[in-house]
C-alpha cells in the first residue's frame, strides 16, 4: 500500500479529493422540481378527494414500480416474476390481518419483511445464469406461488379470493373511508418514505456499484466488490417494497386475490416502469401515472381490449424508442437520439 | 401407466414442435421472443376457420397453417423484429409482450373469446389398445397421429441440419454470425427462412394442439411458459436438447396432473427452476460462448 502511494504523482494527491467531492455528490442534491413534484402530489389527495381510489391505486402501482425499477433499472435483473413479493406481501397482509390483529401498520411490515424474506431465499437463483435464466426463474417463483395458492384455498380463499378482511382505523385513529381518502393518503406517505429510501440507497456507494456492475459484471469483481452479495442485497430491498405494494393493496382495497399474482401484474409493472423511464428515480412514479391513466382512457373506449393499445404502445416505444417517441421534433430527422 | 406414458410423450412431441422455432430463433439470433405463442395461435385459428367455415379437409389443413404462418412469421421478421436483433434482452422481451397482447385482443376481436373445438376427421377418432391387466396401453388415434408427425419432423428437421447445405449455413450462422458472413454466408437470408420456418412449425404444432390443448385468445399466454421452459431447460444449441426437455416436461406435466392433480403445474416449475439452479445454461448447452 505504501510503496504504491510514494509512486503515484504527487501533485494530484491533495487536489483530486476536494474537487471530486461536489462533483460526485451533485447527483443526490434534491432539485427545486423535485420539491415540487411532491409538493404537487401530497396535495391531491386534497384536491380531488373524490378521486381517492385511483390515487390510491396508482401510489400503489408506483410503489410497486419502483421496487422493480431498484432490481432492474439500477441492478439490470430482467425479471418477469415481480408480481411474487407483491402477491405474498398482499396475501401475507391480508391474512394477518383476518387471523391476528388488524392493525395496517403491523400488517405492512408483515408484508415488507414476507417480501423481503422471498426475496433473499430467491436470490441466489438470480445471480447465476443468462437473461434468460433469471426470466425463466423469476418467472418460475411467480408461478409456483400462483400455484400454491390456487391449490391452497381453504387458507387463501383460492379463485374466489380471500374476503371479510377488515382494517382496524390506521394509527388506532383514522378509519378507511369508502371514497378512499384514507388510503390515498396512507399510500402517498408510504410511497414518499420508500421513495427517500431508494434515493438514499441508489445515492450511496452501494447504488453506485450496482450501475456499476449492471454496465460491466467483470469489471465490478475485479475491483474486488462482492457481485453476487450486491446483487442479493439490492434484490431482497426490491422485493421488500413490492412486498410493501403488496401489502396496501390488500388493506386499502380488503381484499387479496389470485390476481396479486398472476403473469400479467408483472408484465404490467414492467410496463408502466419502461413507460416512465428504468434506471431513474422518478420512473416509477411517472410511469405509474401515466400508465393508469393510459389506462382509463383507453378503456373507456373499449373496455374489452385495452390490451391491443397497450401492446401497440409498448411495439412503438421499443420500436422507435424511447427519446424519439416522446420528442416528436427528431422524427423526421436521420441520426437523432437513437 | 403406460398410457399415461404415451399421453405424456405425445404431448411433450406436440411441445417440441410448438417451441422448436422458438429454440431456433432465440439460438440464432440470440433473441427472446415471447410472441411465439402468438404464431402457434394463429395457425391453430387458422386451421379452425378453413375446417368450418370453408370446409377444408383436416390434413389439407395442416400444411396450409404451416404455410400462412411462416409467411406472417416472414413478413413480421423483416418489418418489425429485425431492427431489435441488437438491442438488449429487456427490449426484446417487452417488444414481444407488445406484439402478444396485440394478438391476443385482436384475435378476441376477430374470433370471440371463447374457446374454439374442431370435428377430428373419423379416422383419428378412438383408441387402439394393447397388451392387457396394469400394463394396458390405450393410444388415442389422434395422440399417435401427432407422435407419428412429430417423430417425422423431428427426424426430417435433424437430417436438414445435419447433411444439407443449408443446415450447414444455419449452424455455422448460429456459431458464429460474423464469421459466417465473412465466409460469404447470406446470413441476412437464412434468419430470415429460419425465423420464417420456424414461425411455420409453431403455425403447424398449434393446429395439431387444437384438439388436445384447446385453443381461446388467451392460448400465447397460457401456452408462453412452456415454450420458455422448454428453451431454457433444453438449451438452445442443438435439435437433441429441446426435445429431451419437451419431452421431460410432457411426462411431468402428465404424470404430475394424474397422480398429484392437487399440485397442477407445480412440479413442472419448481422442476424448472431446480434444473436452472444446476445447469443455468441448460441441460444440453456447449457452455457459456454467449
Amino acid at each position: 500500500m505504501k510503496a504504491t502511494q510514494d509512486t503515484a504523482p504527487k501533485a494530484a494527491q491533495p487536489v483530486a479529493p476536494k474537487a471530486a467531492q461536489p462533483l460526485l455528490l451533485a447527483p443526490s442534491k434534491w432539485r427545486p422540481w423535485e420539491f415540487a413534484l411532491w409538493l404537487t402530489i401530497a396535495v391531491t389527495p386534497f384536491v380531488f378527494p373524490q378521486h381517492g381510489a385511483l390515487i390510491n391505486e396508482i401510489a400503489i402501482l408506483a410503489l410497486f414500480a419502483l421496487s422493480l425499477d431498484m432490481i432492474l433499472g439500477y441492478a439490470g435483473i430482467v425479471s418477469l416474476g415481480h408480481a411474487a413479493f407483491f402477491g405474498l406481501g398482499a396475501y401475507g397482509a391480508a391474512l394477518f390481518a383476518k387471523h391476528v390483529m388488524p392493525d395496517p401498520l403491523v400488517g405492512l411490515v408483515v408484508g415488507i419483511v414476507l417480501g423481503a424474506l422471498l426475496g433473499a431465499l430467491t436470490s441466489p437463483m438470480i445471480v447465476r445464469g443468462t437473461d434468460l435464466t433469471r426470466l425463466m426463474v423469476t418467472m418460475g417463483v411467480a408461478l409456483v406461488l400462483y400455484e400454491l395458492a390456487n391449490q391452497f384455498g381453504e387458507f387463501t380463499g383460492g379463485a374466489d379470493g380471500l374476503q371479510g378482511i377488515v382494517m382496524g382505523p390506521l394509527l388506532g385513529r383514522f378509519e378507511f373511508d369508502l371514497g378512499g381518502r384514507v388510503a390515498s393518503i396512507y399510500s402517498l406517505v408510504v410511497l414518499f418514505i420508500a421513495f427517500l429510501l431508494v434515493r438514499r440507497v441508489v445515492h450511496s456507494p452501494l447504488g453506485v456499484s450496482l450501475e456499476a456492475l449492471r454496465d460491466n459484471r467483470l469489471r465490478v469483481s475485479a475491483l474486488g466488490m462482492s457481485v453476487n452479495g450486491r446483487l442479493a442485497a439490492v434484490y431482497t430491498l426490491g422485493a421488500a417494497l413490492a412486498g410493501a405494494a403488496g401489502a396496501l393493496l390488500a388493506q386499502t382495497t380488503g381484499f387479496a386475490s389470485l390476481d396479486v399474482l398472476d403473469f400479467h401484474r408483472s408484465a404490467d409493472v414492467m410496463t408502466a416502469l419502461i413507460i416512465g423511464g428504468a434506471g431513474w428515480l422518478w420512473g416509477g412514479l411517472v410511469g405509474a401515472i401515466a400508465f393508469k391513466v393510459l389506462h382509463d382512457l383507453i378503456s373507456s373506449v373499449t373496455t374489452q381490449y385495452w390490451t391491443f393499445w397497450i401492446g401497440l404502445f409498448l411495439v412503438l416505444l421499443m420500436l422507435v424508442g424511447r427519446e424519439r417517441l416522446f420528442r416528436p421534433w427528431t422524427w423526421f430527422k436521420r441520426g437523432g437520439a437513437k | 401407466m403406460l398410457t399415461l406414458l404415451f399421453d405424456g410423450i405425445a404431448y411433450g412431441m406436440l411441445l417440441f414442435v410448438l417451441s422448436l422455432g422458438l429454440a431456433v430463433t432465440m439460438g440464432l439470433m440470440n433473441f427472446i421472443n415471447l410472441a411465439h405463442g402468438a404464431f402457434a395461435m394463429a395457425g391453430g385459428y387458422v386451421l379452425v376457420v378453413l375446417m368450418q367455415r370453408h370446409g377444408w379437409p383436416f390434413l389439407a389443413c395442416l400444411p396450409a397453417a404451416f404455410v400462412v404462418t411462416a409467411l406472417l412469421g416472414a413478413a413480421f421478421e423483416r418489418t418489425l423484429y429485425r431492427p431489435m436483433y441488437k438491442r438488449p434482452h429487456l427490449d426484446q422481451v417487452l417488444f414481444s409482450i407488445g406484439l402478444t397482447f396485440m394478438a391476443v385482443a385482436a384475435v378476441d376481436y376477430v374470433m370471440g373469446s371463447q374457446q374454439v373445438n374442431v370435428q377430428t376427421p373419423e379416422f383419428l377418432r378412438g383408441r387402439i389398445e394393447l397388451g392387457s391387466g396394469d400394463w394396458t396401453l390405450g393410444m388415442g388415434r389422434y395422440r399417435l397421429f401427432i407422435v407419428v408427425v412429430c417423430v417425422a419432423l423431428a427426424l426430417g428437421l435433424q437430417a436438414i441440419l445435419a447433411y444439407t447445405r443449408f443446415g450447414s449455413r444455419l449452424r455455422a450462422a448460429v456459431d458464429d454470425p460474423r464469421v459466417a458472413a465473412g465466409l460469404g454466408i447470406p446470413v441476412d437470408r437464412v434468419f430470415l427462412l429460419t425465423f420464417a420456418f420456424g414461425s411455420g412449425l409453431a403455425g403447424l404444432g398449434g393446429a395439431l394442439g387444437v384438439d388436445v390443448l384447446g385453443l381461446d385468445p388467451s392460448f400465447p399466454f397460457k401456452f408462453m411458459v412452456y415454450f420458455l421452459i422448454v428453451c431454457a431447460v433444453g438449451g438452445t444449441s442443438s435439435i437433441t436438447g429441446p426435445l429431451v426437455a419437451a419431452l421431460v416436461l410432457g411426462l411431468a406435466d402428465v404424470f404430475g396432473k394424474y397422480y398429484l392433480p392437487k399440485l397442477g403445474g407445480f412440479i413442472v416449475y419448481v422442476l424448472m427452476i431446480a434444473i436452472l439452479l444446476w445447469r443455468p445454461q441448460g441441460l444440453f448447452s456447449r457452455g457459456a460462448h454467449k
